[in-house]
């Protein structure tokens, strides 16, 4: 029981991070390989908030008097994640064009058939 | 074979986060700088937000380099799909339904009321630039639903990216003059928890929520542009 409370949220996590990891090792498809990346981003962001959370803590917003800041989570990954979350959007909208100009000029997104990109 | 490959390569990974993961104790305090940032940042931003205090006040000028790869990643992104040879196979798009048409036009207003709340309240609620930015552009994409003829001006667009833009980089500058640091913080601090606080934090956050409402709204228009 204090196993899973302690480390029920890095399962979760890392779980998203190997099924994200396993969709690009494994699928054909260019479409679902970009679907993998970004799983296993949400994986590393959620993460990073769970490392950063403090147990019993509020969100770090005082936004009502009587609030103490030792009894708020870490503002800092908090922080990070939000850039990481800006950085993902902009990753995957330039892999979704890439995979837009991969369809036109090979007419498949077929990673067997694109020949540049075969493993 | 490759997802036996790919399954034992993941094992060997699992097992390895895992033996590191035991040394990180779940809900303990882990970094000293976040207790800093939490017992000072109040006095020396004036955000009610801690979060917003460290993106835009401590960490302002990283988030200046963030706004600057997304900027990039928009440009990218434009480029890759306007390069050589035009539009892929073209198909007939069926119009949009009557109820999928008036509910974007009735919503859309709504929306941008909506993200601008959230980025101007950055330094008092959970939200900000880029969240407000997001929702703005969802009403972008809202609209390209309810009707593919109608394009939301390209010159405005860019002429809006810029400027927000250059808003952010002078008032770094007017930071820089009054008191030799780039983007220090030069407006009184005001009481907490009221709109007008926070010194400098409000306005690069609706700088930069300008900046990402218009980034994401031509991500949008440079994808639909492909079906039509």
């Amino acid at each position: 029981m204090s196993f899973l409370q302690d480390y029920a949220y890095y399962i979760g996590a890392f779980g998203l991070v190997f099924i994200g990891l396993l969709i690009v090792l494994v699928q054909h498809n260019l479409i679902k390989v970009i679907i993998g990346v970004s799983i296993f981003d949400t994986g590393i962001n959620l993460f990073l908030i769970a490392v950063g959370y403090i147990r019993n803590g509020t969100a770090p917003i005082f936004s009502r008097a009587g609030l103490e800041p030792g009894a708020m989570v870490d503002p800092v990954p908090q922080a990070l994640v939000l850039t990481s979350i800006v950085i993902g959007v902009a990753v995957l909208a330039l892999a979704l064009g890439i995979a837009v100009r991969l369809y036109r000029e090979y007419g498949t997104l077929d990673l067997r058939k694109i020949r540049e990109l075969r493993w | 074979m490759r997802t036996l490959t790919s399954l034992i390569l993941l094992a060997v990974i699992a097992v390895g986060i895992g033996f590191a993961l035991t040394e990180v104790p779940f809900g303990t305090p882990k970094t000293e700088v976040g207790g800093y940032y939490l017992e000072h940042g109040r006095e020396e931003t004036g955000a009610a937000n801690t979060v917003t205090s460290v993106v835009v006040g401590y960490r302002a000028f990283d988030t200046l380099g963030e706004v600057t790869v997304l900027f990039v990643a928009a440009l990218g992104l434009g480029a890759v799909l306007a390069a050589a040879g035009g539009a892929g196979a073209r198909r007939e798009v069926e119009p949009a339904s009557l109820v999928l048409r008036t509910g974007a036009i009735l919503l859309f207003p709504l929306l941008v009321l909506f993200g601008t709340y959230i980025f101007l309240h950055g330094h008092l609620t959970p939200g900000g630039g880029f969240q407000g930015g997001a929702v703005i552009a969802s009403a972008c994409l809202l609209i390209y639903l309810g009707s593919r003829e109608r394009i939301i001006s390209r010159v405005g667009r860019t002429v809006t990216e810029s400027l927000s833009g250059l808003a952010f980089v002078l008032i770094g500058l007017i930071g820089l003059a009054f008191s030799a640091q780039f983007l220090s913080d030069f407006l009184p601090k005001g009481t907490l928890n009221t709109l007008f606080s926070a010194g400098v934090i409000p306005l690069i956050y609706v700088a930069v929520g300008f900046k990402v409402g218009a980034e994401l709204g031509g991500v949008i228009d440079d994808m639909v542009k492909e079906t039509r």
